[in-house]
């Protein structure tokens, strides 16, 4: 799969523009993905985030910009850079009157693979994805983990290099969450490059190798989990204590400032993982001192746009 | 690599779909046969002996009224495919499914192929069927073998050039109710020579029942079960059925291909 001419890049764009009607939607993207990583858009609805991956899939065009994916020029060989991807959207995209092996042989078809080949992978992807009891079912038996696994299946059946996935967690629950999360680490193992849409800063930070901002048509921020968690000072631990004299110890026993306010807390930073509590809870444990409360604060999606646009996200955006 | 060399693949791939999804909804192909056989019976069987006598008049009584109405309620039944086409058109394109197809290097017409294909097959089977309960209720056709060849490719050419306005009017429509006018296709051979010779109709409608499509295509399936004079129908007929099918075409090529934002264009416009 891989050839000598093939960039390290396998998604690249440029100036990326559109509008529908006199609402821009898009307002000039660049974005790069390397080959073999996880790149993840990070965003609230309505940010641009499907008109991005719709886009770079070939489904609409752009008012303006360039894009290369898989090495392929978006404009002048869609047909090249559809034979490369693989797109999972945010909206089912199986025939709800095939079964789910029935959707899989249709794939199959259309991907001009031999009957027998076509036979043996569909077979091995209802395996893999734990649908060989319901590959005879209708899809709308199927639970959302179930259809989300098969559209996923029906992407893969042409052994895509480039896969797109526009919110692929999106509306699961958190089992069917980390079984997905887990199968596109193992895409991502396998060779492929996935472009992910996500509203979730958790999900962006467990499989991105990096992420950009998306925020009302515009890159706001793009870097590592880490680089980008680094701009959020949200992730805190907050410590309450009975009265002054025990704040004013623990805040010298932790080495840092206390402020005396009504509230008697203390706010560490922190990222909230268990190891770093273990150690803060061990400390205060080997000071002796009493905490009467402690609650964690993990930065989340509205962190980091408070702390990148100045403003909190808005909340009209969303849409149920 | 070129998908154009796809083209064949991809659609009989897609028509196998069509066909699977026939199988397993069968409602939306057997109400193909609901219309005309409930248009036979009327016709036929409730108001026969009057509208018989009726024709008697104008055509001199050489013909029994079953065997006038029957090519008219064939022609009704190739027309009653449409419905299903468009509305099966217009669900797969508003279905998530197709935005997938056009994310893959395939042939892209043969997504409408597959879809025309399908249909056509249905409703040659759906006219099968009504010809057989034409054939119970006492049509007496009297065609030679070449004939009923020639009648079968005219209604094969027919349902074609029907069913491609018809792909086109459910890619247009922005739902089902919009997808569903095209059933009224199928009463347009009422206001032809389908029931009664246009002749005995008032002087506007009685034009429009000379000139429209139907009747020349009516004509001709009459005189070829029947043995009436054809004369120039048939190449009026052939030529209606070629330039409807060429346009339905093109117009439905030009809708499939059209970039699906402009779609999203009017949702965005309609949420504001």
């Amino acid at each position: 799969m891989t050839s000598a001419s093939s960039s390290p890049l396998a998604i690249t764009a440029t100036g990326l523009r559109k509008s529908f009607g006199d609402k821009v939607v898009l307002d000039g993207i660049s974005l790069n993905a390397a080959a073999g990583t996880i790149f993840a858009l990070l965003g609230p609805n309505g940010a641009g985030k499907t008109t991005t991956v719709n886009i770079l899939s070939t489904l609409i065009g752009a008012d303006g910009g360039e894009a290369q994916v898989a090495g392929r020029d978006l404009a002048r060989e869609p047909d090249a850079v559809r034979a490369a991807i693989g797109v999972t959207g945010q909206f089912s995209a199986v025939d709800k009157l095939l079964t789910g092996q029935e959707n899989l042989l249709l794939m199959a078809d259309l991907n001009h693979l031999d009957r027998r080949e076509g036979r043996r992978r569909a077979a091995e992807l209802l395996e893999r994805f734990d649908l060989t009891q319901a590959a005879n079912q209708l899809p709308p038996t199927y639970s959302g983990g179930m259809l989300r696994r098969l559209d996923l299946a029906m992407t893969l059946i042409g052994d895509p290099r480039v896969i797109f996935l526009d919110e692929p967690t999106t509306g699961l629950d958190p089992r069917s969450r980390r079984t997905m999360w887990e199968i596109i680490r193992e895409l991502v193992a396998g060779g492929a490059t996935i472009l992910l849409t996500t509203q979730y800063l958790e999900e962006a930070d467990e499989l991105a190798d990096q992420v950009a901002l998306l925020d009302h048509g515009r890159l706001i921020a793009e870097g590592t989990p880490e680089e980008l968690k680094r701009l959020v000072p949200g992730g805190h631990v907050r410590l309450q204590f009975a009265d002054a004299g025990t704040l004013d110890y623990a805040a010298k026993a932790l080495g840092v400032a206390a402020s005396h306010d009504e509230a008697l807390a203390l706010q560490i930073p922190s990222d909230g993982s268990v190891r770093s509590l273990r150690a803060l809870l061990a400390r205060l444990d080997d000071e002796g001192v009493e905490v009467g409360e402690l609650s964690v604060h993990t930065p989340d999606l509205d962190d980091v746009f408070l702390a990148l646009t100045g403003q909190p996200r808005e909340k009209e955006a969303e849409t149920p | 690599m070129s998908t154009g060399g796809y083209a064949v693949r991809d659609s009989v791939t897609m028509l196998r779909r069509n066909l699977l999804h026939a199988k397993r909804y069968p409602v939306s192909s057997t109400g193909t046969l609901v219309v005309p056989i409930l248009l036979l019976l009327a016709f036929g069987g409730l108001f026969g002996n009057a509208l018989g006598a009726g024709l008697g008049v104008t055509s001199g009584g050489a013909i029994d009224y079953t065997d006038y109405l029957t090519p008219a309620i064939i022609v009704i039944a190739a027309a009653s495919g449409a419905l299903s086409t468009s509305l099966s058109v217009n669900l797969d394109m508003t279905a998530g499914i197709i935005n997938r197809f056009r994310t893959m290097a395939i042939s892209r017409a043969s997504v409408l192929t597959g879809h025309v294909l399908g249909s056509v097959i249905q409703t040659i089977i759906a006219i099968v069927l009504v010809i057989g309960a034409a054939l119970l209720i006492g049509f007496r056709p009297n065609a030679t073998a070449v004939e009923w060849l020639a009648a079968a490719g005219l209604l094969a050419l027919l349902t074609l050039a029907l069913t491609w306005p018809a792909a086109a009017a459910g890619l247009a429509a922005k739902g089902p109710e919009g997808a569903s006018n095209i059933q009224l296709l199928a009463f347009l051979p009422i206001l032809g020579s389908g029931v009664v010779p246009p002749e005995s109709m008032p002087a506007g409608v009685r034009w429009f029942a000379e000139h429209q499509p139907f009747t020349p295509i009516i004509e001709t399936l009459r005189g070829l079960l029947l043995g009436t004079p054809i004369g120039n129908n048939a190449v009026i007929a052939l030529a209606w059925c070629i330039g409807i099918a060429l346009i339905g075409y093109l117009w439905a090529r030009a809708l499939f291909s059209r970039d699906p934002s402009s779609n999203f264009r009017e949702v965005f416009t309609a949420l504001r």
